[in-house]
């Protein structure tokens, strides 16, 4: 197909042509056009359906705020929906399709929907499908998703990458158009690190779009020489294709550079967008103006455009969007697209000036005082229906309809730290207000100076003040200075179906029954029409709608109030807010010193937190987890296991004040623990409920090893922190995190000793008396490696822990297992480390939850009341030591073959199950393989008295009541004989 | 944000992490007569002062100290940054 619409002129490379597909039809297009204006140019006015109605849309912009004009962009796992054809720029092969139709765009079948509009106005959804509640998730909703959808995911993976960065200036300049590049230049030849920051491809903003000259050339051509002097000043860093998209706290602005979808195909290993952050000392708003539309019958047919769009198509893409145009306009800007696209030979039907006043224009007519009453074409424009000043009606044949109703300054940076805008009643516009963002100022258009002379002084300006440059300004080149002349004209009378947001399609009409039925504050007009809430954030549809509900309260505009705007400037896929923070590399994974060594034993892994453990070690032959959890737990119990323990917050404790300091944070007490040994220690918060358990060995007078558990580690380590820099900031105490530094096994299991023996150095005692229960020691390993050996146990066996330092960590495992072969020593993973937990009665992070005190975990008299501990006050409180508390208990099924379930709720043997008669809860549950049946540890009220009781545990949620029996939560050697041997 | 460390000079606020009112620094005596009351309004009760406000935040992928910021709630203005560990002893905590 021929480029029909092409003019002459423009900023396009017409040596090389490029074609694309859209809706699966072959176009042609040249380097410098975006998607829309290569539809433009191929005469496709048509492009999507609109949100609700289904209406038939084309492009209202040539920009960012534009509505309409979104489209599917490219296929397979690259489909990105919701694209903006304004902003697409061409590639070889690009591909696009139309949205939100179905069978095809031409012939949709929801379009009834615009049949029943009457049905479907605002409030329609909140008034319709309130009832029955349970239909709304169930039904109406994917229903409405289906009918009032936009682009679709491709659901796959996509494989391209989004990468973060960092930048730091003196100056960001954003906006590149005639206040933005005038500023840069003022700034950049002053010397101030300056990043110049644009949306678009090409820097020059409206420079690009005008057929009016500075100095004696082409705006465009001098919006070139000011780019190429830029570019050759070392401190300015030009940033096209990147919007600022927020102005967050202290001069950080965030910014989406696009650095690959401008190219058909991504070079290896480069991001597709880049996620800016940038540190700025000031910051000069340059982001210019978008024109406004004016609302009438029907204004929503593809071909009805802004006029600067139309102008900015004719200019910069040379292209129009028909043969035959005419323009609808309440100021004297709009008259300029009327003269560039009759410059460029395109027939004017009309202009159609709401001013009595309008300039006559001699190339072609101008009907003063009209307005337009309705316009005509199914599948786009075809005629134009105006109500002449004399109230007589006159049709005019056009494809195309240039609106204009003045120009908006993009105020929107200036309100994301809550700035609000203020009326200017000159330009009949929200203008910054004086609360902006602290060190931005606003330039040009933005600001308010609309003429390019008004822009480039106030750039010029803006950019000395910023930087506190002294001397005159710089010289400006001669440009146009108009004075910005327009008469308010927001909508025409007596039009409903008059469209003031066409992405959420919303109507004048919806506006007024908003008023109708009270919805009269802007926010809840918002919000009960929907106006301004799609994508494009109402950047051409606000205005409208602000002004008729100020109209219909008989109030001002400024006293009607205006919403304001919040980051992120036009749209940003999360997935360059993700980065490359995604799968995998979601968060860091730390490995286990022990980690290569247990995936050669083809462990199986589980998180933990950031790090990986290993679960458990499946042997060939066995199918299911549990046969590898129980033959580990088993051969542990009967001979020796070897287990990673390294991922417990090892914290060293140094200072004279140590000891003293771990009697503040324990609730125990700590003082007297003699040196070489090792202590269990309980940590409550300050409201004397438990934070974290552990233990503590006392390695030398001034020096102690604190542990943590895996999922704590970090945050007790803070704590402790704050304890001793906070509250007791004179004490002599200093922390570090070791965990990292020695790896760490538990060796479990009445052989432990035997196979340590044949490791630990000769002259270091590990006998039963020579290194008893609870001892610790440095010792070496191995002869001559050091290390530390803690006789503690979580399993209830005989045990010891020992470390080394990490570089030693995968070697001491592999010895251990060859050492241990005699033994048939076992490794085993978490599950069978808290099957054996269970199964001893040890409380863990599912009965250390945040909301136990030591009472409930049946060590209520740990808790000191001779010293002054974190938490020891408050843990005394009545509420928390009532004589029915939950105590921590064990639970057995009465039924062998009954499953405990963790989460399941106790209740009397006979009455009623409900929340009234609840006794307690189910925290752990395990299947035991030294009691060979399944085991619980739950809470239980007045617990520690009711044990032998029969009770029922009944989970709702799987439908399950089996009946139980309560019992000592110690299910394996209560005596502790074992530990001791 | 950024957070002027006293001692490392201004610092993304990525890399603390908060706490809360520095009334957390004033810890009461765990033996006057009513120190369960003076335990409980510690422990609970802070002001919420849409101004500014004292705060703790931790240095935790830093030098690890603990700063009172004070910081204006509605501007997010920072006006000052102190070692938590001076404004203690400043305030005549000790051991």
């Amino acid at each position: 197909m021929t480029q029909g619409n092409r003019l002459s002129g423009g900023q396009i490379d017409r040596n090389t042509t490029l074609s694309f597909k859209f809706d699966n039809r072959s176009y042609t297009a040249h380097p410098g056009d975006t998607l829309a204006s290569a539809l433009l140019a191929n005469n496709v006015r048509l492009i999507g359906r609109s949100f609700k109605y289904h209406r038939p849309r084309g492009l209202l912009t040539a920009g960012s705020e534009e509505p309409n004009g979104i489209v599917e962009l490219r296929t397979g796992n690259r489909q990105e929906p919701n694209t903006r054809a304004t902003t697409i720029e061409m590639f070889e092969g690009l591909e696009a399709r139309s949205q939100n139709r179905w069978p095809s765009l031409k012939f949709d079948a929801l379009a009834i929907n615009d049949r029943f509009s009457n049905f479907l106005t605002a409030g329609f959804y909140y008034k319709t499908f309130m009832w029955p509640a349970a239909f709304w998730e169930k039904l109406y909703e994917p229903m409405i998703r289906r009918a009032a959808g936009l682009g679709s995911l491709s659901m796959q993976e996509d494989p391209d990458e989004c990468d973060k960065g960092f930048r730091h200036c003196d100056l960001l300049i954003i906006g590149a158009g005639p206040a933005g590049l005038m500023a840069a230049l003022t700034a950049g030849r002053a010397g101030a690190d300056v990043i110049l920051a644009d949306e678009d491809f090409a820097l020059g903003g409206r420079l690009n779009s005008e057929s009016f000259a500075l100095n004696d050339g082409a705006a465009a051509d001098w919006a070139a020489q000011a780019v190429a002097e830029l570019s050759a000043l070392p401190n300015v860093r030009l940033m096209p294709r990147t919007t600022v998209i927020g102005a967050f706290d202290h001069g950080i602005y965030g910014a989406v550079e696009r650095t690959g979808d401008h190219l058909a195909s991504l070079p290896a290993g480069k991001p597709r967008q880049i996620l800016w952050r940038i540190y700025t000392k000031r910051s000069l708003l340059c982001a210019g103006a978008t024109e406004r539309p004016i609302a009438f019958e029907n204004n929503d047919r593809p071909g009805i455009m802004l006029a600067s769009a139309l102008r900015t198509y004719a200019n910069r893409f040379a292209t129009t969007a028909a043969q035959r145009v005419a323009v609808l306009t309440n100021n004297d800007d709009g008259l300029r697209t009327a003269a560039d696209l009759h410059a460029k030979g395109v027939k004017i039907a009309a202009v159609i000036d709401v001013r009595p006043d309008a300039p006559i224009n001699h190339d072609y007519e101008v009907l003063r005082g009209a307005q337009v009453s309705d316009t005509k074409g199914r599948l786009g424009l075809s005629f134009v229906e105006v109500a002449l000043a004399d109230g007589s009606i006159r049709t005019l044949e056009c494809g195309a309809l240039g609106v204009s109703g003045g120009w908006n300054p993009n105020v929107h940076l200036t309100c994301h730290q809550r700035g609000r805008p203020v009326w200017n009643d000159d330009l009949a516009a929200f203008v910054p207000g004086t609360d902006l963002p602290p060190g931005l100022s606003v330039a040009g258009a933005a600001n308010g100076a609309m003429s390019t002379h008004g822009a480039l002084r106030s750039g010029a300006e803006g950019a000395m003040k910023a930087l506190d440059l002294k001397g005159s300004l710089p010289d400006l080149p001669a440009a146009e200075d108009a004075p910005a002349s327009q008469t308010p004209f927001w909508y025409v009378q007596g039009c409903s179906r008059a469209w003031l947001d066409q992405q959420n399609d919303v109507t004048v009409k919806d506006v007024k029954l908003s008023h109708q039925e009270g919805f009269r504050s802007v926010e809840h007009l918002k919000r009960y029409t929907t106006l301004g809430m799609a994508t494009d954030q109402g950047k051409t549809s606000n205005m409208g709608g602000l002004a008729i509900m100020a109209e219909l309260a008989g109030k001002s505009i400024p006293e009607t109030g205006t919403t304001i705007f919040r980051p992120p400037y036009t749209p940003v896929p999360i997935a360059t807010f993700a980065g490359r923070m995604k799968g995998k590399e979601f968060h860091p994974t730390r490995l286990t010193p022990s980690h290569h060594w247990a995936k050669e034993r083809g462990a199986v892994f589980v998180e933990a937190g950031n790090w990986l453990r290993a679960q458990w070690f499946p042997l060939p032959g066995e199918t299911h987890w549990r046969e590898s959890v129980d033959r580990e737990v088993r051969q542990t119990r009967a001979s020796v296991g070897v287990c990673d323990c390294t991922t417990l917050g090892k914290i060293d404790v140094q200072g004279s004040d140590a000891a003293a300091f771990l009697n503040r944070i324990y609730c125990n007490g700590f003082a007297k623990l003699a040196v070489g040994k090792t202590r269990y220690g309980l940590m409550l918060r300050e409201d004397g409920m438990v934070m974290d358990d552990g233990t503590a060995a006392r390695l030398g007078e001034d020096h102690f090893v604190v542990t943590t558990t895996t999922a704590n580690a970090v945050s007790v380590y803070r704590h402790m922190e704050f304890v001793r820099q906070c509250p007791f900031p004179d004490m002599d105490v200093q922390l570090i995190s070791t965990t990292e530094a020695w790896a760490q096994y538990a060796i479990a299991g009445p052989n432990s000793r035997k196979l340590l023996q044949k490791i630990v150095d000769p002259e270091f005692d590990i006998s039963n008396e020579g290194f008893p229960f609870m001892a610790c020691a440095n010792i070496t390993v191995c002869c001559g490696l050091r290390a530390r050996l803690f006789r503690i146990s979580f399993s209830g066996e005989l045990a010891f822990e020992i470390a080394v330092p990490s570089r030693y960590g995968d070697a001491l495992m592999r010895r251990l297992m060859t050492e241990g072969e005699e033994f048939h020593v076992v490794p085993y993973g978490t599950e069978a480390l808290g099957v054996m937990r269970i199964e001893k009665g040890h409380a863990a992070g599912n009965e250390l939850n945040g909301t136990t005190t030591a009472l409930n975990l049946g060590m209520g008299r740990m808790v000191s009341k001779k010293k002054d501990s974190i938490g020891s006050v408050l843990s005394e409180r009545e509420g928390l030591n009532e004589p029915g508390a939950l105590m921590m208990v064990g639970i057995k099924p009465l039924n062998q073959e009954d499953k405990i379930t963790a989460g399941g709720h106790l209740m009397e043997a006979s009455g009623p199950v409900d929340a009234a008669h609840d006794q307690g809860y189910v925290t752990s549950a395990a299947f035991s393989p030294t009691l060979e049946c399944h085991i619980g540890l739950g809470f239980l009220k007045n617990g520690g008295a009711r044990q032998g009781e029969k009770m029922r545990l009944v989970s709702p949620l799987t439908d399950v009541t089996i009946d139980v029996e309560i019992v000592s939560a110690h299910f394996v050697d209560p005596e502790g004989e074992r530990l001791r041997a | 944000m950024i957070i002027d460390h006293p001692l490392l000079g201004p610092r993304d606020s990525s890399e603390f992490v908060y706490l809360g009112d520095a009334a957390l620094i004033d810890r009461p005596d765990w033996q006057v007569e009513n120190a369960a009351e003076a335990f409980y309004d510690y422990a609970y009760l802070r002001g919420n002062p849409a101004g500014e406000h004292r705060e703790l935040w931790f240095h935790e992928s830093g030098d690890r100290s603990w700063l009172v910021v004070t910081r204006n709630t509605v501007t997010h203005e920072i006006s000052k940054v102190e070692l938590a560990r001076d404004v203690a002893r400043a305030q005549g905590r000790s051991k």
